[in-house]
């Protein structure tokens, strides 16, 4: 298929690519700019592995088109710590143990912050509501709510 | 390091803080929240072909030809295999291998790899596969255990008649006498689905075939590397030095991990065919053909009780549909005997187990392995005899604690036993007395219990070695370094070891590096199965520790010029115990310690002594452990008796892991535990057309999401298992099995209807209403016909 230049932000950088219009944005962030942090874990939209932001709204980057973002801000689980120091949700799935195997955890922790970005101070209902679609096979969830919760309580993002 | 506040020459604290029972976060952690963790699939692959199986579309069938000459053409394909390539058959175990990598005669299942490419890219790799076919005779196919048994079914396996992979009858104890003396027996049948695993991470594998020195490098998902180094070379009839497994990070196991799988083996193949490197992602739908999960199972059983609620004795009959391959099969079937063990005090017990062979996709180890299906089975019966006694479930099980230290009628040891604390526990947390059968309709209450083995007693691959080996390395910088050959899947298992050999050393966390998992670098581990990791390799952890604890108490002793037995060691200072002297920093205890022999190297190891490695009878070596975990749980539940709907709206759980070296990975543990089997309770099944997978993917595969998962309130309960490291054992799978049965106990308190299959969707719950509702009418009738005739006599 032929390829296109693609203009994008990506985790704060601006970019210029030449992808193919059928290319996945998930493959774009992993094969192209090289941030494997974003996961594939099932065939197309059913775990949440690979949520990413786009303008800053949880995406499904294994079923959107790279081109689909053109001239928008794309962030991805890569972008949320400061150099080396975690933010406080990043914290909060560390220390709170909402991270076992950690496989799910970016797609997690971008589908949380996608969560505070609009709603800073959140329910445990909004939080089940805004994970709803992303699966977790080890924790049973319970350290997952915990881990959003306190970094909601240290002061969100 | 420029930020620190201490001068370097300081003298630390001079004291201990604890490392073991500590919530330590993962050791780990910070790379996977910060997506810096490299899983397999994460590896840098400049240059790497990409690889694709192609499977087969029959179920059962000989194979004539398969046709790859035109796939070989395409420009771009740099290498076809076929069955052709490998004659050597593999599986875990060494008395039970009866699958090629790539099908060679028959293939056995849908999906079944048949032949593999390796390109230069996807869109050629696909449609390289799309040329391929299959030449076949195709033969009947069974899905499910009676047709597979019927008398004329064809076998999968030449030397397996009746497709019966492993038939078990074991007898302990007098049965016949048991049953004579129980006030009521009673026998019931019940039905588990098949359940998988669905790992986050689908399976994936990088090889590279160095064709100048004929050299395997293999990066795989594995949770035994050691396994996987074994097979490979086998497979690819190559000299086990030639050979290096690299395990990086993993998203999960859960079991479908621990034998070494069939792509792991096709990776390196064609990769050596391709001399060169060759990258293996699989799909999701081919994670679910890979399978090794929870077989189909059905299970009849008969126990005997008095009217005290005492457990006179027990016979359980399981069937197990074992899929296309042999497996861990054998181990399987003898887990769910072994295991009506151990637990409560059964005088005797008789077991009938059938694995059998079917032409679906391989099951396997699946976390609580053999024992899930049975024990579901074992606690709703109980709890249904108990009703019908009119006496409480909790009580029935306090009826029937066992006396541990103890050694069950089939020659598994029990030194440690928290089930009695973990009753308590569940009982007044869920406010059992007062709220059981008095919550508003629809509501109810339920509890199982379960056990689990920390680590099998005897290895798959028996040896001679101890069952577990660990390196720590000291150097002049005072880092010291953990090297293990257990593989961290998520459990947590290198933050454990690294506690254990903290705990011991008592210095600061920070000090310690865990590498795990290369086989050039790492000593050889049995792998993380049977939870034996914390048990087993802690052990060893520990023995290394004491062992580089007393160099370093020696060298401290020469610089203070004291005896050995004279020093003491409070956090990072070493001192003559009683002196005045405020002693010496752990750095400089380092270098006098270096002083003559350069870095230093410990191994510690740890062997499980006969005396626990079960009795002489045929099957003997499955079950026993040298420690088993215990948990029980209730949960609160809501049934829709209009649409069937099961709402878990509470989950309490009561383990005992023995001594929880760290609570927090304790207690996620044990909810994740808890939370898997509420999915196979309530909606995971992998369901099959001829064969076909009918929704091989997490939609259809009903996982329960965040909305729908309950609170899980865990406690833990500490029995100090006297062998266990610290006093630890099992954390990580006991508590599957108690909530499944409490799940159908607590739907009968909902409802009054006992449910007898799993899961329990909303169409097998109206069934079941249906059912009760039918049964009680006509009972209704046959009394009421029953008064107007005898009004008639009268």
């Amino acid at each position: 298929m032929a390829k296109s230049i693609l203009r994008l932000t990506v985790n704060g950088a601006e970019r210029e690519d030449a992808v193919s219009g059928n290319m996945l944005l998930l493959d774009y962030l992993r094969e192209v700019v090289g941030l494997t942090g974003t996961k594939t874990g099932c065939d197309g939209g059913e775990c949440g592995a690979c949520t990413v932001l786009v303008d800053g709204r949880p995406r499904l980057s294994c079923i959107s088109l790279a081109s689909s973002c053109a001239g928008r801000k794309v962030e991805t689980i890569e972008s949320c710590a400061q150099g080396s120091i975690l933010s406080r949700l990043q914290k909060g799935f560390h220390e709170k143990l909402g991270s076992q195997c950690g496989y799910c955890t970016p797609g997690m922790i971008m589908a949380a912050k996608g969560l505070l970005l609009k709603n800073p101070n959140p329910t445990e209902d909004d939080i089940r509501d805004a994970l709803g679609g992303n699966i977790c096979r080890c924790t049973g969830y319970v350290k997952i709510i915990e881990a959003v919760q306190s970094a909601v309580a240290e002061g969100g993002l | 390091m420029s930020d620190r506040k201490q001068p370097a020459d300081a003298m630390p604290a001079a004291t201990a803080a604890p490392m073991v029972g500590r919530r330590a976060p993962l050791i780990d952690g910070v790379e996977k929240v910060s997506g810096r963790a490299q899983y397999t699939a994460d590896l840098e692959h400049t240059g790497a072909l990409v690889g694709r199986i192609y499977r087969s579309p029959y179920s059962h069938a000989e194979v004539i030809r398969v046709h790859v000459d035109e796939a070989r053409a395409l420009p771009g394909v740099v290498a076809v295999i076929t069955g052709d390539v490998c004659d050597q058959p593999f599986g875990i175990l060494p008395i039970a291998q009866n699958e090629f990598p790539l099908a060679r005669d028959k293939v056995r299942y849908r999906g079944e790899p048949v032949a593999a490419v390796a390109a230069v890219d996807e869109a050629t790799a696909e449609q390289a596969l799309r040329l391929i076919r299959m030449e076949v005779k195709e033969l009947p196919a069974y899905y499910d255990a009676e047709a597979a048994r019927a008398p004329d079914a064809v076998n999968l396996h030449d030397d397996r008649d009746g497709n019966l992979e492993r038939e078990v009858h074991q007898e302990f104890g007098d049965v016949s006498a048991g049953f004579a003396a129980a006030d009521i027996v009673r026998e019931d049948s019940y039905e588990c689905a098949e359940v998988t695993h669905v790992h986050m991470e689908p399976h994936a594998a990088l090889a590279e075939y160095d064709a100048e020195r004929d050299r395997i490098t293999l990066h795989s998902v594995t949770q035994v590397p050691f396994y996987v180094h074994l097979r490979v070379a086998q497979c690819l009839n190559m000299d086990e030095s030639q050979i290096r497994v690299i395990k990086p990070f993993i998203g999960g196991g859960f079991g479908a991990r621990t034998e070494t799988l069939n792509f792991e083996i096709i990776a390196c193949l064609v990769a050596r065919a391709a001399k060169g490197r060759v990258r293996m992602i699989l799909t999701r739908e081919e994670t679910f053909l890979t399978h090794r999960g929870r077989q189909r199972t059905s299970v009849k059983l008969k126990i005997g009780l008095t009217k005290e609620g005492k457990i006179t004795a027990c016979d359980c009959e399981v069937v197990q549909l074992g899929g296309a391959y042999g497996g861990y099969g054998i181990v399987t079937i003898l887990y769910s005997g072994a295991l009506l063990n151990a637990i409560y005090d059964i005088p005797a017990v008789h077991y009938n187990g059938y694995r059998v062979y079917a032409n679906t996709p391989p099951c396997g180890a699946m976390r609580g392995h053999g024992t899930v299906d049975m024990r579901y089975a074992f606690e709703c019966l109980l709890d249904a005899m108990a009703c019908e006694m009119g006496l409480d479930p909790i009580a029935v099980r306090r009826a029937n604690l066992l006396q541990a230290p103890m050694t069950t009628i089939n020659g598994m040891k029990v030194d440690s036993y928290g089930l009695p604390e973990c009753l308590d526990w569940i009982e007044s947390a869920s406010g059992w007395k007062e709220r059981r059968g008095k919550l508003p309709s629809g509501k109810g209450l339920g509890m199982g219990c379960s056990h689990y083995v920390s680590g099998a007693a005897k290895p798959v691959h028996w040896t001679g070695e101890p069952h577990a080996v660990v390196n720590l390395k000291l150097d002049f910088d005072g880092g010291i370094t953990i090297l293990t050959g257990a593989s961290d899947i998520g459990q947590g298992s290198s933050t454990i070891l690294a506690q254990v050999v903290g705990e011991v050393l008592s210095v600061d966390f920070n000090r310690l590096t865990v590498i795990a998992n290369d086989s050039r670098i790492t000593p050889k581990d049995n792998g993380s199965y049977s939870s034996r990791v914390t048990f087993m390799v802690g052990n060893a952890a520990l023995d290394a520790a004491q062992q580089l604890k007393q160099v370093l108490i020696e060298a401290a002793a020469r610089k203070l010029e004291a005896n050995p037995e004279d020093i003491e060691c409070l956090g990072e200072v070493y001192r003559v115990s009683g002196g005045q002297d405020p002693g010496i920093p752990f750095k400089d205890v380092v270098t006098e310690a270096l002083v003559d022999t350069g870095t230093i190297t410990v191994k510690g190891t740890f062997t499980v002594p006969r005396a626990y490695q079960g009795g002489k009878y045929k099957g003997a070596a499955v079950g026993p452990s040298m420690a088993y975990s215990f948990s029980a749980a209730a949960v609160e539940i809501t049934v829709d008796d209009v649409t069937g709907r099961i709402i878990v709206d509470k989950v309490w759980v009561a383990h005992d892991c023995g001594f929880a070296l760290n609570p927090l990975s304790v207690e996620g543990q044990v909810q994740g535990a808890a939370w898997m089997g509420l999915g196979q309770a309530l909606s995971e099944e992998t369901a099959y057309h001829e064969g076909l997978p009918f929704g091989p993917n997490i939609l259809d595969y009903r996982v329960p999401t965040i909305v729908e998962s309950p609170d899980i309130q865990v406690k833990i309960v500490e029995s100090i298992d006297p062998n266990g490291p610290f006093g630890a054992k099992e954390a990580s799978e006991a508590a599957l099995s108690s909530i499944i049965p409490a799940i159908a106990n607590a739907v009968y308190d909902a409802i009054g209807v006992r449910t007898k299959e799993t899961p329990m969707t909303p169409d097998r719950i109206m069934d079941a209403i249906v059912k009760h509702e039918r049964e009680t009418k006509k009972a209704a009738a046959v009394s009421a016909a029953g008064r107007i005739s005898s009004g008639d006599a009268a």
